[in-house]
């Protein structure tokens, strides 16, 4: 297997479980957000590194250039970069709501205030 | 000239009315404006189907770029189908969402609402029509991010986490389906789904082509909240808006089964997915389970908004059976149940909805004696029940007959009875709701107070159509016979 | 808070102007080099939000009063939408730039510009709308 060749794509798992990880594993709502944008630019770099050619240089017509990158998955991400900002500012506003609402953003915290009344709220 | 361009406006119409709605800023001006998008959209869904039914799939090339180059809008039978029930729902729920919306939100959030609502229109029948899996991507982040915010905006504070876990499970399940629209690129350089079913085959072997089948199956059951991926689906429609749970309840989770079916059947093909990979071994038990425990869940729940929306999850099994078993009666099964359960669920949300801007609770013993206080709304919600059941002349039987058919036809009387079962299952927790409602006395003091017509009107559109559907079922079965016929692939 | 930081206030004011210079470079240089409107509106949104941290958010909201900063937001992406309708009036397909002028290639250039436009006025208004969003939150 050739494991030197192919590090993009270890980056790649290896980023992509640390967000993972965060995200099941901490209580912290923010820190969840934050596992959720590791995980998501892991995928990013996968689409960015598929893009490049070898000796390639940006897709921009020049003299004596005759190798360029394959730019449209790094059009792509960028569409999919936007994406991850309106999810992230999206969660950051509902944990500032959370916050006001529960006075708390540990998971825990908010899950004992829940049962803690009546289940149905 | 403007039948060519149907496919375009059916997204562009709703999506510049949402920032118009915004620019508004008015309640009313801005419901007036999302109403009449709506209704269009609903008048270009059913023109699009009126097309594909008499010249056969309908394709649009965004910016007159070519396909495959280009991104292409693309209606067969299903598309069409699914075009239909989405903007329909949009359809109904609008008129009914003012006076609901009025009583659950502050008057400076409406404006938005409305705009957060089309946005979310917009994403949904984007993701059923376009033909390009990173546009697919596009629009189904467009819909969740928007619904995530409908949600969060519910009265009861746990609606914010309820969006929160929403956010989180659906932004995992997105990035998995565009992982796996990432390396399906990967192995053949396309986007183009049609493109993609041509060029799949060659590279069938390779491991890149089944890890991107893995992530999109995954991806797509999160979406669709199939049994053990459903963790985040009954707290959302608990504690969202009534409008607002009616809305998805009866398209979000639809529109994911599509996005399953779509890459299932189409772009990896039939032979690929069931005769190859037998995934059908692995989606039939999921979709038993969810029926069986979902629906005893259901049972035990004393909020009737969860109770319904555990239900939900119950019926997508039904659903995901029918698709599971792969062959083409299974397949219209479970598009004709896509098709009956957003009439049925759609009504039995807006029908709670009525209840709770007049009761102000949807718990269980709050219900008590409306059958008398609301009679009209108590009346929607036992035929809804009814429908869920599967009781004959509602369209709830047409799905359950063409379920138990599909099953017989493999033989797999263990499955046939398994559907029967769940419809016990749903006597039982429709059954406690009647109970409360018709068979206890109302609270003292309490006066027939029924829900305004705004409201009640589109709910019994909908419950009129889930019977009308249960007596002719040329339109709804029709269709699911085509669009199961491509999919299968056999001429349209 | 205005006297204070005689520093972060000098050198932002001298940044700021370049800041935004460097904005438009990226927005309007788009069609012939890297750069584009998502870019540039969000550069153009981080010299604004750089403004209003120095010189405080009453300040920020009378260059630019909430409402401007919606209307803004709500604009550009009906010049987006818009262009895509023009096509669509003239008889092409949506979004198709080429009938935009009487030449195919000035069409597309035409086309292009316009769409990035409005997608810089509405990336930089809705950054800033964050922005404001969360100060709000912030202050209550």
């Amino acid at each position: 297997m050739d494991i030197p060749g192919l590090y993009n794509y270890w980056i790649v798992i290896v980023l992509m479980m640390t967000g993972f990880y965060i995200v099941i594993a901490r209580g912290n709502l923010i820190k969840k957000i934050v596992g959720l944008n590791i995980f998501q630019t892991s995928v990013f770099i996968l689409y960015i590194s598929m893009g490049k050619v070898d000796g390639g240089t940006a897709p921009i017509i020049a003299e004596g250039v005759e190798r360029y990158s394959n730019p449209l998955p790094h059009v792509l991400i960028l569409t999919a970069i936007v994406v991850g900002i309106a999810t992230t500012a999206l969660g950051l506003a509902l944990i500032v709501r959370i916050r006001a609402a529960y006075g708390t953003i540990e998971e825990d915290e908010i899950h004992a205030q829940n049962t803690m009344k009546d289940a149905d709220g | 000239m403007i039948a060519a361009h149907l496919p375009i406006l059916q997204i562009v119409v709703p999506l510049v009315a949402a920032p118009a709605c915004l620019a508004l800023g008015r309640g009313r001006a801005a419901w007036l404006l999302a109403l009449a998008v709506s209704w269009a959209a609903l008048g270009i869904a059913g023109g699009l189907l009126a097309t594909v039914l008499r010249d056969g799939p309908v394709s649009y090339a965004l910016g007159n770029w070519a396909p495959p180059w280009g991104i292409e809008y693309r209606v067969d039978a299903l598309n069409a189908y699914v075009l239909l029930i989405v903007a329909a729902i949009g359809a109904v729920v609008l008129p009914y969402a003012r006076r609901s919306i009025a009583d659950e939100l502050p008057a400076h959030q409406h404006a938005a609402f409305y705009t957060a609502f089309l946005l979310c229109l917009t994403g949904l029948l984007g993701v059923a029509i376009t033909g390009d899996a990173f546009n697919l991507f596009v629009f189904l982040e467009i819909s969740s991010l928007s619904s995530y915010v409908l949600i969060g905006l519910g009265r009861n504070r746990r609606a914010l986490t309820a969006a929160f876990q929403y956010l989180v499970m659906g932004t995992i399940g997105a990035t998995f389906i565009v992982i796996g629209i990432g390396l399906l690129y990967m192995a053949t350089g396309t986007l183009n789904m049609a493109d993609l079913a041509a060029r799949i085959p060659a590279v069938a072997h390779s491991r890149t082509v089944l890890a991107a089948l893995a992530f999109l199956a995954v991806g797509a059951t999160l979406k669709i909240a199939l049994f053990p991926l459903h963790g985040w689906l009954p707290n959302a429609y608990a504690y969202a808006p009534s409008a607002v749970t009616a809305f998805l309840a009866a398209t979000a989770t639809k529109v994911s089964v599509y996005i399953l079916v779509r890459f299932l059947f189409t772009v990896f093909g039939p032979a690929y997915s069931f005769e190859q990979l037998a995934l059908h071994n692995l989606i039939v038990p999921f979709a038993v389970i969810a029926i069986v425990v979902c629906s005893t869940v259901a049972i035990f729940q004393n909020n009737v908004k969860r109770m319904l929306a555990y239900s939900s999850v119950a019926q997508i099994g039904y659903m995901m059976l029918g698709i599971g078993l792969g062959t083409a009666t299974g397949i219209s099964a479970g598009l004709v149940h896509l098709f009956n359960h957003a009439l049925m669920k759609g009504g039995l949300f807006l029908a709670l909805g009525c209840i709770a801007l007049r009761v102000g609770s949807v718990r269980l013993e709050a219900l008590a004696g409306l059958g008398r206080t609301m009679p009209l709304s108590a009346f929607a919600f036992v035929i809804g029940g009814l429908s869920l059941i599967g009781v004959p002349l509602t369209n709830g039987f047409i799905s359950k007959w063409i379920l138990v058919q599909a099953t017989l036809e493999q033989g797999a009387w263990g499955l046939a009875l398994v559907v029967l079962f769940g419809s016990l299952l749903a006597v039982a927790y429709i059954w406690r709701v009647v109970e409360v409602a018709y068979l206890r006395p109302p609270p003292d003091g309490a006066r027939r107070r029924e829900a305004p017509l705004s409201m009640l009107i589109p709910t019994w559109i909908l419950i009129g159509a889930s019977v009308y559907f249960g007596i002719d079922t040329s339109l709804s079965l029709g269709v699911a016979e085509i669009a199961a016929r491509i999919l299968t692939g056999g001429a349209g | 808070m205005v006297r204070r930081h005689l520093v972060l206030r000098v050198v932002s004011k001298l940044l700021i102007p370049f800041i935004l210079l460097f904005a438009l470079y990226v927005q309007f240089h788009g069609d012939f080099g890297p750069g584009g409107g998502f870019q540039a509106g969000v550069i153009f949104g981080a010299g604004f939000i750089l403004y209003a941290l120095i010189e405080g958010i009453e300040v920020a909201r009378r260059v630019a009063p909430t409402a401007l900063v919606r209307l803004l937001m709500v604009l550009g992406l009906l010049l987006y939408v818009g262009v895509g309708y023009v096509g669509l009036f003239k008889g092409a397909n949506f979004l198709n730039y080429d009938v935009l002028a009487h030449d195919p290639v000035h069409g597309q250039e035409l086309g292009i510009f316009l769409v990035e436009l409005g997608v810089g006025i509405t990336v930089a208004a809705t950054m800033v709308t964050i922005f404001f969003a969360f100060v709000d939150q912030a202050r209550r």
